[in-house]
């Protein structure tokens, strides 16, 4: 049961980040491609933590903890070069 | 009996997440414009990532019997950093696409905070959108 729960979940977060790199490609404005990068790493998250599911293996959580992490960051630091034209001030 | 409900429960858990997530992610080619592109991933994403991570902890607690705050961990930093990230998003936007006029008007004594020049606290920082004045709306082309 857990296996086709699994199958549909890769499946549907497959689509998911289609969708994000479709936005990404294609957005307008440079908001909306910070959005579509922020929205990727949280997908790539589920991904990785039912890819860690999958294999029974819970080492992957470290992965998961630094792409979150990584992924805040980035996404602060790209909004402020935006809005300040610097990172740190 | 425990294996069973936790096995239901995981997979039931697994099935709603993702689902969240790929709603979420979209609701980012569906919607009209970043402000409303915006709810897709700050709500329904985050939503199901963290449908997906608490069906991770049950797993490994209950069927592979070792317990761990890691996924409880991922779960508060994404429901911390979603709306942070969602505001500097929405400060971006409005700085880079959005005139300061064709804002409507807060209906208070300060202006859009956001607008405020950096390092200036408090109620008195100067106000360009008073609300004494009538809805600042200049038309197409004016400054």
């Amino acid at each position: 049961m857990i296996d086709l729960a699994l199958l549909y979940g890769f499946i549907a977060l497959a689509l998911a980040l289609l969708c994000t790199a479709w936005r990404l490609s294609f957005g307008p404005t440079m908001a909306d491609r910070i959005l579509a990068l922020d929205t990727m790493v949280i997908d790539t998250l589920a991904l990785i933590v039912l890819y860690g599911i999958h294999h029974g293996r819970s080492v992957l959580f470290e992965a998961a903890i630094l792409i979150a992490m990584v992924g805040f960051i980035s996404t602060v630091a790209y909004c402020r070069f935006i809005l300040r034209g610097d990172v740190i001030e | 009996m425990l294996t069973l409900i936790a096995e239901i429960l995981v997979a039931l858990l697994i099935v709603i997440g993702s689902t969240f997530a790929l709603i979420g992610s979209f609701g980012l080619i569906k919607l009209p414009d970043l402000a409303t592109r915006l709810h897709g991933p700050t709500k329904a994403t985050t939503l199901g990532v963290g449908a997906v991570l608490i069906a991770s902890m049950i797993y490994f607690t209950v069927l592979e019997g070792d317990f761990s705050f890691h996924e409880l961990v991922i779960t508060l930093f994404l429901f911390l950093t979603a709306p942070l990230t969602a505001n500097f998003i929405a400060k971006a936007y409005l700085h880079r696409h959005i005139r300061h006029d064709d804002l409507p008007s807060t209906n208070r004594e300060e202006g859009w905070a956001t607008y405020d020049p950096p390092g200036e606290e408090g109620p008195l920082a100067p106000t360009q959108n008073p609300v004494t004045e009538p809805p600042a709306r200049t038309p197409a082309g004016g400054a």
